[in-house]
Formats: C-alpha cells, structure tokens, sequence
C-alpha cells in the first residue's frame, strides 16, 4: 500500500496478518498477545463487563447490539451453566471478514473468548464455524490447541483457578445458520432453524441455559479493549459507532481485501487505500454491508461508513462487506444470483420466505432471460413488500433489500430487459478474467426451483 | 381411602388476568394468552395455520399477521415496526391490537402470505378428501386474493408417500405448518416423520439414508430384531425404526389441508355428503368423544371429538378407523334359532343348523328354554365387557329377576375372587374419582398390571402431557419397560407376572414405616412410597392384577398407607359400567353388597319385586360359571358380546357351552358362542343405538344414535325376553333404560369389605421353561378390528421378549425363532432379546398368529416351556422377520 496515506488504518486484529506464521500463538504473544487476559483476570468480571459496554463496541456481526449489553442481559448465576457461543458462520455473499482473521490470526479469537467467558461466568464456549471452510476449522482447532498447551485454556487458566473449555465446532454449511437461534439449534445437532423469541438466548438459549451469541470479530475485539481501555478504543470511530472494524472490498476494485479503519470512514477513501475501481471503469453500484443490505451507487460514496449513516442514507452497515460493481455489470444479474442464493438458503420454516423466494427467482429469471412482463417490476416489489418485515428471521427481509433496492436505483434497466427482450449487457465483459460464457440457455422455465 | 369426592378444590387462587384491545373491542382474558385466542374470545377470527391450541406455538405459517401497539413506560401506546405473528404473542396489559377487520396493513400481510401458500399449492380440490373442510381452501376465500398472480412453474413432487399402510402423503398440498410434525413429538412422542430439505423444497418426511446423507447400513449384517414392528410395509421413522404409531390418524385430521390422508377414507366421500354425529369410542374405557361421519347408512370415517376433560382433541388409531366390525358381512340381522332332534324321552340327540326365525319366534324359544333351564339346574349370565350401562343394569336385572340368579360375570378375561371384592369394595359406586386432569397435575403416577398406551391410549396421551408439562413422574411395576414407558419418562419397578402383589406390598409396608427384609431395594421403595405420598399422586391398577393374587389387597393396602388415589382402569369399555350395574357375582348395582340385606331391599324395591325374589348368596364368576356349565350343575347360560378366544381356556369354554343344555345368545355379529347357541337374538353395534358408556373415571359418557337402524339395543331385546318370561324389566325404551340407572344411586350404606387375600410363592422355574408375561396390544387379532385391512397393517408384528440369561438358558439368539408351549400347545415367534426379568418371556396375549389362551391354554403368570423352534416349526403368518422389507415402497 504505497500510493496512497494509509494513515487512516488502524490495524489491530490486522496487524500482524504480514507477520511469518502469523496463525502461531509465538507469533501472536510475540505481538502482546494475551496481555489482555492476564489483566482481566485481575479485574472483576463485572468490571470487565463494563469496560467493554465503556468501549461502546457494538456487535459486528450486522445488527450492530452494544455486546457489552448483550452480555448485561444474562440472568444473575444460579448454579448452572451458561454459554458463550461464537458466531464464525460467516456466509453472507460478499462478507469475508471473520474467516481471513480466523485463517490469518486465530488467536485474537481465543483470547477474546476466554475474556468474554471470564466476564460472563462461563465455563464452556463454543465456537461454530461455517463447515465448508474446513482450513479455517483445522487452523482453529489447532489455535485452541495451543491455548490449551500453553495454559490459557482448561483447568485453572493461568493459576487464576478459573475453568474454561472451548469446543470448535464445524457447521453442515447453511446460511441460517448463522441467526443466532438457529446456530443453537444446529449445535445442539438439531435441524438448523430459528427459534421462536422469547425466550431469548440470554435467557434460554444452549441447552435452554442462558447464553451470549456474539459474531468473532466483536469477540476479537475484546482483548484489545481490555489491554488498551476502554477510551482507546472509543476514542476511534464516530458518535455512537466507535472503534474499529474490517471493511472487506471486493469486486472491481484494484486491490480487494481487508481494509481494518475507524468506522466513519467513506468508500472514497477506502477505494483510494484499495487503487479505485478496476482501470478502465467507474463504479455503478455497491454494497455497504453485505448482499442483504440495500445497494448504494457513487452518489453515496462519502457517506461515512458507521451504523447511523448508512442507515440514514437507506441502507445498513451491515457486515461491512464492501462489493464493488462497475459499469459492466448487468444489475438484474447481480440482483438475480443473490436471490438464487436466498431460495437456495431459504430455512423453509416460514411462509413469506420459502415461498417468496422460490418466486422471486423466477420472476427475475425470466426478466433476465428478456420474457418479464409489463407488471412484473410492480410484481417484484409488492412481493417484497409481502415478504419484509412478515417472515419469521431476518434472512426473507435480506433477501428483498436487493431487489428493493435495485429496482428503485435502476428502474430503467430492469424495463430496458423486459422491452427489449434480453439482457442488454455482455457479462464476459463484467468477469475480472477472460471466461466463456456457458450457454445463455435460461433456466427460467425449468421450475423446479431447489439446489 | 378411595376418592368418592370430585377433585375440585376449594381455593384455588383467582386467575391473573390481562385487559387489552382488539379491533377497539376490549377483552379480559387470563394471563399468557396468545393474541389468537384473546381474539376468538370476542369473536374475531384471525386465519392461520400452524396454529393449534393443543400444540406450541410455531409461527411458522405467518398467515395470522396482526398489527400490534404496545405502551412503552411512559404508558404512551407504540405500534410495533412489523406486523406480529398473533399465534405466537401473548397479550400484555394494555396492548392494542389490529387484526385484518381494522387494519389494511394486517389485511394485506394476510393476503400476501395467503396468496404464497396458493402459489405452489395444487388445484386438484376436487379430488382432494379435504376439499369442501378445508381450512386452506376456507381461508382462501375469506381472507385470499381474488386472483393469484403467480404464472410461472409450481413445486411438485411424486405422490403420495404411504408413509404406512395407514396414513399417506401428498407432498405438494403440504404448506409445512409442521402441526403433524409437532403433535408426534410432543403428544405422541413417536416422531415418524420430519421436516426435510430446506427452502422452497423443504418438504415433510420419513426417514431416508439418501436425503440424510447417512451411510447406508453395511451390507446384509444381521440386525437385530424389530420390535414393535407393523405388519404392513411401513416406512422407517426418524429413530430409523419401522414406523409405527397408536396415534397417527391425528396428524390426518389436524392436516389443514389435504397433505396427509387416510389410506381407509381416501377418495372415498366429500365432506358435505357426510352427517356427522357425536360418540364415544368403544374400543377401551377412556371413553373418548369421537365424531361419526356417515353418508347414506354407512360410516365412511371416525374423527376425533374435542372433550377437553377426557381426550382433548385425540384419540387412538383403533378408535378412528376401527369401525368396519359393525357392518361386517356376518352381521346377524334376523333372530336364529336352532332345532334339534330329539329322542322320544325329550333329550337332544342332535342339534341341527341354526335358520333365521321371527323374533316371536325366537322369543318364544328362548324363553321357553329358559324357564327349563332355570328350573332344572339354573342358568348363568356371561354378559362380555363391552356393554353400555343401559345394557349392563338391564342384564343385571335380568339375570337377578327373571332367571333368579346371582351367577352373573362380565368378566371375559383372566379374573379372579379378590377382583371382584376389590371391585364391590374400592370401584362400584364411587362415583367420579381420579380424573384425566388429576394425572396431569399429579406428582407421582404408579402403573400396575397396566400398560397404558396398549390398553388405554388416551390415558397414556394425558399421562405423557403431564410428564412433559408437569413433570409428572412415573412408575411401573412390569416386567420390562417398554416403548411406551419410556416416553412417559418413567421407572420400570421389574416384576415377574403374579409377583406384582410383591412390590405393591414391599411399598405399602414401607409407606407404613414397618421394616423390610435387607434384600429388599430401599431407595427405590423410598423414592416411590414417598412420591406416593405427595398429595394429589395417584396408583393406576389395570385388570391384569387379577393375574397376581394378592395385587389388589396390597395396592389398596398401599393407598391407604400413602394416601394415594386409587384408579381401576380395565380394558374394555362396558367394564366399568358392568361393575356399577353388578354383573359380578356379589354385586348389586350402585355399589350394594348383594350379602347386605338392605341393600337388597333398595334394589328390590327399585326393581319393583319382592327383596325376598332377589338371590341373597352370592354366585358363580365366569370361572366357576363355565365350570358348572361342564360338568351339569348349570343347566343354561345366556351370553353377550363374548369371544370365547378372550376366555382363559378358550377350549374349556367350549366344552362348557357345548355341555349346556340351553344357551342363548344376544350377539351383533356371528361368533363362536352363536354356533354354540340354541337361540340367537341379534343386538345393535354403537353406531345403530343411543346409549352411554361409564369410563373408568367414572365419568359416563352419552352418545347418540348414529345410523337409522331396526336392530335393537340388549336392553330392549332383554326387555321382550323378559316380557315372554312373565316379567316386566322396564328396558323397553332407551330413556326408560337410562332413568332406571338413576333408580339406583350410589350406595350409603356399610360397603363390601376389602379383599384379604394372601400373596403366593412364584412358581419355580425348571430349566427350559419361564413364567409367561402377556398382555393386549393396542392393535392385535381383536374382533372389533376385523375388516380394517389398512389399520391391521399398523399393527405390531409378534415377537417373543426375554432377556439374554434366559435366552441364553433357553439356547436362542435375538432373531431366531423360538417356540413357547405347554401341553396344550406352541406357538413359535422371533426371540426380541429385551432388557427384563429373567425367566420371563412376554408374548403378545392375542395378536394375530398369537393367541395365548387359545394356543397355549396359559395365562401370564403360569410357566411354559421355552425352547429353540424345530426345524419344521410352523410360524405364525406374518410373526417372521425379514430384513429386507423394511425400506421398500
């Protein structure tokens, strides 16, 4: 990164991603790691509890819940068990945050899982790891390993006489499964499917004892806030969301990645660190957090990225999973392979969204394909209109912010399909290496919808 | 000790309840109820699906969408971002809620989910069974788009599943509201399908390796033997096994749409063909509210009524579909009458066909060999156990007016002395005691001699509810814990059948505090004479104790050291009603000791005779009935609805009747005891009749007359019987025969004494023998099943059980066969190798193939004969186990 300043950057869980080895433990302790524990292990849990509600850290795995609150809603111990699990099933096309930290630096995870645990009186934590990044789950288990080896984990943590067991677990790859309720049911080995609420995890949550869910990278953030304090960490960030966070760029964009920043920063800035848009070409749309965020174009490209902004502007920071798409890229297309991904993602469980979907696709397969009809567009958002706010989880309201969000931005490209009977884009020309297309035979009336 | 009084108790605490607003109509209800029920309390209807009140909340089918406010602290009323789900929601004080009567967003949310569930559901209701009843296809119309505006291409999948002979399953109506699913799991508790795949494609299903991805079974290895295996092919359930389930015709019926069907009723009527008329179930004394659906004089189907007291909205598969048995082809429709030939002293020489004769006729016949019967050496009544109480107080007064005898015995199964005391002295008379909701909410439950899901399935749904919601825990004196017992959580107390009188002792004299012998296990017998004595906990005692001398004394005795409440739950359903009208020998109705001279005085003076007409001693069980029939000191017997088959010694019962010079019959269909008989007079099933059944609460259940019919009920036949006899029984009309159970009301008086009797020594066990353990299943070689093709196909397949020791004693290995006899004879099944007593082996008491009194002579309790089977061994049609049809269809 040479270009431009990267002053900007505030690498923390990045900072040791060039180091050799970086996944070790050495590697890790070599860079301070684990200062943190040892200093909460002097504190009372309660007072780390408020340090990290003092840090303002909000969740990061998209809703953006103060976690230090979270964890204030566990009931007072009564003798049994309680929970932390990790959220590390990170599916949402576009996001790939948690799964490069986990890859590069493991051990920013395990301790913030052991603080966390300490804080909240828990003795056994799991984390769930999306299953089909099996590297992931080999490095983290031997992470754990390590921890265990080096006496970070287990029997009386550091001669603290506080027990904790971390069990890594490898999810069977749905992306429900990475709502919270559905997460426990599939770690309880049932079928991955969101719970009714109430009762809510922190009250019943694993094995209907209380429990904490939180996204790995607020749980790597932990360790940081306790060794450095709480006024570091809030000291960076905006208003009401502080701190730092990783933006992951992707797409046409010179130099995709992990880009770690303050939050408030603007795409503008983060397409300078990242060499702009792919040469050539000028940013059409993007995605602030996620394919279940509603899409921005390069008018919002200074809207500063932090949960109050984006949210004014008409979307959610979401996962800040920055997608960049240039002016080749056919946004029926783009719109049409998301809800693809939603039929096929789609529990079943509730009306709206199983069925939704399943429709959704169709109609946008067929408007692609160049055989939509004059009322299909008003079809599509009245169907999503159905489907928001009306399905059992958030995933069926994710699964129409695109469509939503794309027919409003781009309304006349949807119309130019369906008058001009086709895609009038070329969608080699869009690939970030030479393809051939495979044969432009429309599956939209095959129907049978499924996987 | 025994309940007398009814279980409602003083002080119970008010009721919390909630105010809130729907559709600006403000409603009171109490505290966690659901925005769905608050609604239908002001008559509001919100559509839905999922929904069911006997089930959790799902909120799976978003179809009852509401507006929803609530006050925030300040009290300022706040409207929720999104549309509720009002099925799921419990009311708060204050809240405001919009239903789609007020609110265009709850309306349109509504049509929005109506019209996705429309979208891939198949338009082929006129072929549907639910097509006319259906709440898809209702709500559609009430709360639906006039038109869809779906036109691309719908879900299909290849119909139907048969996911048993029984129950089938059409893929592409189902809209997931996962209600079957949810009752198997929490009422039933034998989950036999799940929900499958996800997404658009998320469908219901079975068990399947290839949709699981599981690894299939290595190879032809040999498993172990499926017990509790079905007949018929079915598919496994998500356990893996064989699926198989008392319960399943539920998910039928609360399928709110056409997705799972009835392979009896299907394709076969449309509802607004159909009248329907309320009854009771008359396969076991639950008594449970059922629904009759008939078109044109011929039931096409049973449904479940809603008695929130008794069954709820359940009920067994034997009561749903077993029904054909009153309209079987060999239904007597006319009196018969037989002649004989006669040598020129008057004594048969041979006893010729039976031809159909007028009930003048017959009557006359009857009578005229009843009087001779009754004047030579008497006659006995054996009325069956499945009488309703009009019936049974009109067979008591027929045997104790007209034939003038005491020789009177409902009891066509294994019985003895000391029942009948503990009868007279713990059950006749007692009115409502123990109830379905007591064992809800009581904290410990003993079973003996009971298997609740075989022989009282509703009892056995109560008890699981109340395992699940309550806690309730539960013990059972048995020689092995079976699937059932295992789903109502409980404790198997093992006990060899005839030692039952054992534990219930050992308990009681615990509970009294006396001391036990050292060999004995005090923590259980603490644990459970403890939990006994909790207030409001209850022993069930089933009719097998009569097979252990000495149970009934010691689980009365065991009562009345706990304070427990005692419940006497037969198998049939006229059992409970034959006690109160005493057709057991000593027995007057009402509870009146036939001993106690004023006792009969009442009954006399009810019955209008002379208290000195009655019979003062008290007779002959049916036992002791078949007995003197045998060997002459009988000269006649009339008899009920009775197989001889449910006798003990079914061969003995035979002879009796052959030996007998006069037998009459009152019978619905031809039986073995109609071909032994001189006069036939042919009698109404349930379906042609009003009448009452008296569950085992106590509780008497009334139906209505279903079909138009000429046959007549046995009060109104023994009314003319009596009427040829010279004696008026007042059971001419049904209303008569109803308000002469009202003429005798409980007994006051001093009641029958407690039976005293002693425990005896189980038998010894010589090597190559064990002591046999049966009882009925739920769906077995049954009369009252027969021409039920689909429902015997559920039924399970008999297996022998023992434990390893005595398997291994006996040389047989889990899956061979085995053959058990005596010198009667043998029956051979594959050996289930289980977890029980030792030197026991349990055989199904009469399931097809597998009639125990009949082929072996036996009863539980008595030792047989255990040995590998012969090589030419015969097995039983359909007992044989095979490995490989498990997974077909």
């Amino acid at each position: 990164m040479s270009e431009p300043s990267t002053s900007v950057l505030t690498p923390v869980l990045t900072d040791t991603w060039d180091a050799d080895r970086s996944w070790k433990l050495a590697t890790y302790e070599d860079a301070g790691g684990y200062e943190g524990l040892r200093k909460a292990l002097t504190m009372e849990p309660g007072d780390v509890v408020q340090a990290v509600k003092d840090s303002g850290l909000r969740g990061r795995g998209g809703a953006g819940f103060p976690t230090g609150m979270k964890w204030g809603f566990l009931p007072p111990p009564d003798g049994g068990p309680r929970y932390l699990v990790v959220n590390a099933d990170e599916s949402e096309p576009g996001t790939c945050k948690d799964i490069p930290l986990m890859l590069a630096s493991p051990q920013h995870l395990v301790e913030g899982v052991i603080i966390t645990s300490y804080a909240i009186g828990c003795h056994h934590a799991f984390i769930y790891v999306r299953g089909e990044v099996l590297h992931v789950y080999r490095r983290l288990q031997a992470a754990v390993q390590e921890a265990y080896d080096a006496g970070y984990l287990g029997k009386d943590v550091l001669g603290s006489g506080y027990d904790l067991e971390v069990t890594v677990h490898a999810g069977a790859g749905a992306y429900i499964c990475g709502e919270e309720t559905a997460l426990l049911d599939s770690l309880e080995g049932l079928r991955g499917q969101p719970r009714l609420k109430p009762p809510f995890p922190a009250v019943a949550g694993l094995y209907a004892r209380p429990t904490v869910v939180n996204n790995v990278e607020s749980i790597a953030s932990v360790p940081a806030i306790v060794a450095r304090g709480a006024d570091w960490f809030a000291s960076m960030g905006t208003g009401k969301s502080q701190g730092h966070g990783l933006f992951s760029l992707s797409g046409h964009v010179t130099r995709p990645g992990q880009y770690e920043a303050p939050l408030g920063i603007t795409l503008r800035e983060l397409l300078d660190l990242a060499g702009g848009v792919r040469a050539g070409h000028r940013l059409k749309f993007w995605t602030p957090g996620g394919s279940s965020t509603p899409i921005f174009t390069d008018e919002h490209l200074d809207v500063p990225l932090d949960y109050e902004s984006v949210g004014a502007a008409g979307s959610m920071l979401g996962t800040r999973a920055l997608q960049i798409f240039d002016d080749t890229v056919c946004v029926v297309r783009a719109v049409s392979r998301w809800t693809d991904f939603y039929a096929h993602e789609s529990c079943g469980k509730c009306t709206p969204c199983r069925e939704g979907t399943y429709w959704l696709k169709q109609v946008l397969h067929r408007i692609e394909a160049g055989q939509g009809t004059e009322g299909d567009l008003d079809l599509l958002l009245d169907l999503c209109d159905n489907i928001l706010g009306r399905s059992f989880c958030a995933l069926g309201d994710g699964a129409t912010s695109p469509v939503t969000s794309s027919i409003q931005l781009f309304r006349e490209e949807y119309q130019a399909h369906i008058d001009g009977g086709g895609c009038p884009f070329d969608p080699s020309r869009s690939a970030l290496f030479d393809y051939t297309p495979r044969s432009r035979r429309t599956p939209a009336l095959a129907g049978t919808g499924g996987h | 000790m025994t309940a007398t009084t009814s279980t409602t108790q003083s002080g119970t605490p008010p009721v919390e309840t909630v105010t809130c607003t729907i559709d600006e109509i403000e409603v009171t209800v109490p505290k966690g109820t659901l925005i769905i029920r608050a609604a239908e309390q002001v008559g509001i209807q919100i559509p839905r699906f999922c929904d069911h009140p006997l089930l959790a909340p799902a909120g799976a089918c978003r179809q009852c969408l509401v507006e929803v406010a609530m006050p925030d602290r300040e009290g300022n009323v706040r409207p929720m971002p999104k549309p509720q789900a009002s099925c799921t929601m419990e009311v708060t004080p204050g809240m405001v809620v919009k239903t789609q009567r007020t609110s265009p967003v709850a309306e349109k949310a509504q049509h929005g989910v109506m019209e996705l569930l429309l979208m891939n559901h198949p338009l082929d209701c006129p072929v549907c069974d639910k097509g006319g009843e259906c709440p898809l296809q209702n709500q559609a119309m009430t709360n639906g788009r006039s038109t869809s505006r779906f036109e691309d291409v719908k879900r299909t999948f290849p119909k139907p599943i048969a996911i048993s002979t029984e129950i089938l399953l059409d893929r592409e109506r189902c809209v997931l509201c996962q209600r079957c699913t949810r009752f198997s799991e929490e009422i039933a508790g034998d989950a036999f399908i799940a929900l499958q795949e996800r997404g658009a494609m998320q469908q219901i299903g079975r068990f399947d390796e290839a949709v699981l991805d599981y690894a299939p079974p290595p190879g032809e290895h040999r498993a172990a033997t499926p017990v509790d295996r079905p007949h018929g092919v079915a598919l496994p359930d998500t356990s893996g096994l064989p699926f198989s389930s008392y319960f399943s015709g539920n998910t039928v019926q609360i399928c709110p749409v056409g997705a799972l069907t009835g392979a009896a009723y299907r394709f076969r009527s449309r509802p607004f063909d159909l009248v329907s008329t309320p009854s009771i179930g008359e396969h076991d004394s639950c008594g449970s509210a059922i629904r009759i659906d008939h078109r044109r004089g011929v039931v096409l189907r049973r449904l479940s009524g809603d008695d929130p007291a008794v069954n709820e909205e359940w009920i067994t598969d034997k009561d749903r579909f077993a029904f054909t048995w009153q309209s079987a082809p060999d239904r007597i429709t006319t009196p018969l009458v037989r002649d004989r030939t006669l040598d020129r002293y008057g004594r048969v020489v041979a006893r010729g066909e039976l031809r159909p004769a007028s009930w003048v006729e017959a009557l006359e016949l009857a009578a005229e060999g009843l009087t001779d019967a009754r004047d030579a050496r008497g006659v006995g009544v054996l009325t069956g156990g499945r009488l309703t109480a009009e019936d049974a107080y009109a067979w008591s007064r027929f045997a104790r007016t007209v034939l003038r005898t005491d020789d009177v015995d409902q009891r066509a199964r294994v019985h003895s002395e000391e029942e009948a005391r503990f009868l007279a002295h713990a059950v006749a008379g007692t009115g409502v005691g123990v109830t379905f909701g007591d064992l809800e909410k009581a904290p410990h439950v003993l079973l003996a001699g009971l298997e609740a899901e075989e022989e009282a399935g509703v009892t056995f749904l109560r008890l699981r509810k109340g395992v699940l919601r309550n806690g309730v825990k539960v013990w059972s004196v048995a020689p092995f814990a079976t699937r059932g017992l295992a789903r109502l959580e409980g404790t198997l107390l093992p006990a060899a059948p005839g030692t039952e009188a054992e534990w219930l002792g050992s308990l009681a004299t615990r509970a009294a505090g006396a001391p036990l012998p050292a060999d004995v296990g005090a923590g259980t017998l603490d644990a459970v004479a403890g939990g006994l004595a909790e207030p409001g906990s209850v022993i069930l005692v089933g009719e097998r104790l009569a097979a252990s001398p000495g149970a009934y004394t010691e689980a009365l005795r065991l009562a009345a050291a706990t304070g427990a409440r005692l419940a006497w739950i037969p198998r049939r359903a006229g059992e409970r009603g034959g006690v109160e009208a005493g057709l057991l020998p000593g027995l007057l109705p009402g509870g009146r000791p036939l001993s106690d001279p004023a006792a009969r005085a009442e009954v006399a003076a009810a019955w209008g005779v002379d208290a000195d007409a009655l019979p003062a001693e008290p007779g002959l069980d049916t036992g002791g009935i078949l007995d003197a029939l045998s060997v002459g000191q009988l000269s006649g017997v009339v008899v009920g609805g009775l197989e001889l088959a449910d006798l003990p010694d079914p061969q003995h019962a035979r002879r009796a009747l052959e030996a007998a010079s006069w037998v009459v019959s009152l019978e619905v269909r031809r039986s073995e005891v109609t071909e032994l008989a001189d006069v036939v007079l042919p009698v109404a099933p349930p379906a042609e009749r009003a009448g009452s059944f008296w569950n085992w609460e106590g509780r008497v259940r009334p139906f209505g007359q279903a079909l138009e019919s000429s046959a007549l009920p046995d009060h109104r036949v023994l009314h003319q019987l009596a009427g040829y006899l010279g004696v008026d029984l007042g059971a001419d009309e049904p209303l008569a025969a109803h308000r002469a159970i009202g003429a005798l009301p409980a007994w006051r008086g001093e009641r029958a004494p407690a039976p005293a009797a002693a425990q005896v020594e189980p038998p010894p066990v010589a090597p190559g023998t064990a002591v046999l353990a049966a009882w009925h299943l739920l769906l077995d070689d049954g009369a009252l099943q027969d021409g039920e093709q689909f429902l015997a196909g559920t039924a399970k397949r008999p297996v022998a059980r023992m434990s390893a020791v005595t398997a291994a004693a006996a040389d047989v290995f889990d899956g061979d066969l085995v053959t058990v006899s005596t010198d009667r004879g043998a029956i051979t099944l594959p050996v289930a190798i289980t977890e029980m007593v030792d030197h026991v082996v349990w055989l199904p008491l009469a399931s097809r193939g597998c009639r125990v009194h009949a082929q072996l002579g036996a009863s539980p309790g008595d030792v047989v004969r255990v040995a590998p089977a012969a090589g030419d061994a015969v097995v039983v049609e359909g007992a044989r186990t095979d490995h490989t049809d498990g997974g077909a269809a």
